[in-house]
């Protein structure tokens, strides 16, 4: 079973995993936090009234977006990259630079929207 | 140097095909995403949105999340042709996250009997969760 690795906390905490394992954590992360967020946003949508308007006060702030925007724009890119090398095997050879070109469409994207949503929020 | 072993000689249990449902369900989700970010295009997002809009939008067509923006008529944007696909999306995503759910709790919990119980909740979330969801997108 997997559990029974023998590797305290600490050891785990050491690993160096470098590009492969920081995008395994973020879409692990990306992925729950999506997950809490469509949930909590498609109930306080079917309940509506005061509860599920301030729901929607969280959902509208600015800095939660960013955040959700980050889970989400992530999930999203790092799957098709996870889903192209997994689908077309002898790729795999490639998957450093996979991860390269995928940070390279990441990050210009995710800047693009943080900025649109901090200039909205100024009020422009 | 092939490593990975043909489709014929690999056991095909139902994990393998969940496995398989993951890639395919994304491919399909770029599918839908892809579909809604064009036909955002098409009615006019260009110069009544902005692409944080447009992504959200294309993320989930449901009416409501074009209402803040400057979109004047949310006729066209809440079509069948929009419901529909913004239903298949969810439930498409909703079995895609449900079982990445199932993935994590896997992670962490090795007994069988504990396992039984996440899969149990996992059918649990989605007999309950999905109705809502549709619910929220038809009412």
């Amino acid at each position: 079973m997997g559990l029974n690795r023998n590797v305290s906390l600490n050891t785990g905490l050491q690993y160096k995993g470098r590009e492969p394992m920081l995008t395994f954590v973020l879409h692990r992360i990306g992925g729950l936090g999506i997950v809490v967020f469509v949930g909590t946003h498609i109930l306080s949508s079917f309940i509506g009234g005061q509860l599920g308007h301030a729901g929607n006060v969280v959902y509208e702030s600015w800095i939660f977006q960013i955040i959700i925007f980050f889970c989400a724009t992530f999930h999203a890119i790092n799957g098709l990259r996870i889903t192209i090398l997994d689908l077309w095997p002898p790729l795999i050879e490639h998957q450093r630079e996979a991860i390269w070109i995928e940070f390279a469409v990441f990050i210009p994207l995710y800047l693009i929207a943080v900025y649109v949503i901090i200039h909205t929020a100024l009020g422009g | 140097m092939r490593r990975t072993l043909p489709l014929n000689k690999r056991g095909l249990n139902f994990e393998t095909l969940m496995w398989l449902f993951t890639r395919l369900s994304a491919l399909g989700m770029y599918a839908f995403i892809l579909m809604g970010a064009i036909g955002a295009l098409i009615m006019g997002a260009r110069t009544q949105m902005n692409m944080a809009d447009l992504m959200r939008w294309s993320f989930m067509p449901n009416t409501t999340h074009v209402q803040n923006t400057n979109v004047l008529d949310l006729s066209m944007w809440s079509n069948p042709f929009w419901k529909v696909s913004a239903s298949l999306l969810y439930l498409l995503a909703m079995a895609h996250g449900v079982h990445g759910l199932v993935v994590v709790c896997d992670d962490y919990i090795a007994g069988a009997t504990g396992r039984k119980i996440v899969r149990f909740l996992s059918i649990v979330v989605m007999v309950v969760m999905g109705p809502i969801g549709l619910m929220v997108i038809w009412a």
